[in-house]
């Protein structure tokens, strides 16, 4: 068998293609949902945090910055087979795809929460200033004066990190979450054929792409500038 | 809270999977040795690299960081599984060596030309015009100033390569995380994965910290 043969018998062969194409494509919806779902839960609530720690209450922000540190230590398996291992024993029931949601939403909100901070320091004292002497409140300067220059400074860094941490979403396989990568490699050990790991490969190269695009987009748009 | 103590910090537990865990740290060691340097080197031969102006060496190096930019589990079980069927069989440590530095060097690359187009052009021409070569212009004066610009994000990369260490665990590589697995199916008990999680909080957290307050001061 010629070389070339044996790589398209080896990685796109017609048939398993053909079989695994729409449980590949199942697959993608489960790492698109679980994505979704991440990215919308990890960055309100890591920029929740920053707010809560733009308040400057003591005791608050120092439990804020050890639980974002540590956050930002483990690895991301680690907290997966912590919460999934462990929280049963304390009476805590979760199903595999809720501990991944759970495990890479707090890595996420630590990351989002560091970065919006970044931002909120990096908005020069004199706009505090000016805000608070035209009478507006603490709240109001934050929401209306702070924020959406804070929140601008961000974007460049924090579509990274998000990419970055959804990109973990493969690691779902190794509880059992039937997201692309498990299935893929599930399906390479039933067939003997690495067609199905090809498949899930570029099914992630179709969901990154254009990710990474925008990213690129957004980074010249948006560079990390003060205002 | 007895359960809390009992499942997730249990002395007894801790003590007898300590030396286990402790041979999967020198494991995850092992990897982080030969990948972080090889990744720095390598990002910066990728960044050169896409600055390059021929097309030919441009372009192959551009689709190169993107692709292997794939979760980096992926890039792993492919390597480790997928290559074999066409007879290219690694063991875990290269396995696991190999992907995390395709992956990796493609992070390390990025950071470094962020680095590079952030020293100003009249710098590379001022040193030229003193008579350096190309060569001693880009080591001594564009390569240091580009590195200390970029300095939060090459330590935080490096903070992210150790991390990525844990995937190794997916494929059998007995390092940290797969120690202390072994270690929780072993006693039934969450206490071993604690203390590997309390070990890399140890080793990242210093780090962690360092990173942080660059990022803050460049904020400022």
């Amino acid at each position: 068998m010629s070389s070339w043969s044996l790589l398209v018998e080896t990685y796109f062969r017609a048939d398993l293609i053909a079989r695994f194409a729409p449980e590949i494509a199942k697959a993608m919806l489960v790492t698109v949902h679980l994505a979704a779902l991440v990215v919308v839960s990890g960055i309100v609530a890591g920029l929740a945090l920053a707010v809560v720690r733009s308040f400057q209450v003591r005791a608050i922000n120092y439990l804020i910055v050890i639980a974002v540190d540590a956050l930002r230590a483990f690895p991301p398996l680690v907290l997966i087979l912590l919460f999934y291992f462990g929280l049963p024993g304390l009476g805590v029931v979760m199903s595999a795809f809720q501990v991944l949601w759970l495990a890479l939403g707090l890595v996420l909100a630590a990351f989002a929460e560091e970065i919006f901070w970044a931002g909120i320091l990096s908005v020069r004292k004199g706009q505090w200033e000016a805000a608070r002497s035209t009478s507006l409140s603490f709240g109001q300067t934050l929401a209306h004066i702070v924020l959406p220059q804070a929140v601008r400074l961000t974007v460049a860094p924090l579509t990274n990190r998000t990419i970055g941490v959804t990109k973990n979403t493969a690691l779902g396989g190794v509880i059992g979450v039937p997201e692309i990568l498990s299935v893929a490699s599930t399906g390479q050990s039933i067939t003997g054929n690495s067609t199905p790991l090809m498949l899930g490969a570029l099914a992630y190269v179709l969901l990154f792409i254009p990710l990474v695009v925008a990213s690129r987009w957004l980074e010249t748009r948006f560079a990390w500038r003060r205002v | 809270m007895e359960a809390l103590i009992h499942d997730f910090f249990n002395i007894e537990v801790f003590i007898r999977v300590f030396p286990l865990v402790l041979n999967g740290l020198g494991m995850t060691l092992l990897v982080c040795a030969a990948v972080v340097p090889l990744g720095l080197g390598g990002g910066l031969i990728i960044a050169f690299g896409m600055q390059s102006r021929r097309r030919i060496l441009r372009i192959p190096i551009m689709l190169q960081v993107d692709f292997f930019r794939v979760p980096p589990l992926v890039l792993l079980i492919f390597i480790y599984s997928g290559l074999p069927f066409i007879g290219i069989r690694l063991s875990p440590y290269a396995a696991v060596c190999v992907a995390f530095l395709l992956n990796t060097s493609a992070y390390y690359g990025e950071v470094y030309r962020a680095g590079l187009e952030s020293v100003a052009a009249g710098q590379a021409e001022a040193a030229r015009s003193t008579g350096l070569t190309k060569l001693q212009t880009t080591l001594f004066v564009v390569l240091p100033q580009a590195v200390r610009n970029v300095l939060p994000d090459l330590i935080s990369n490096t903070i992210e390569v150790v991390k990525l260490t844990a995937l190794a665990s997916v494929v059998g590589l007995p390092e940290m995380l797969y120690s202390s697995d072994m270690g929780r199916a072993m006693t039934q008990n969450a206490s071993p994965i604690v203390l590997a999680a309390a070990i890399y909080l140890l080793m990242l957290w210093p780090v962690v910290r360092l990173v942080s307050r660059l990022e803050h001061r460049l904020g400022h």
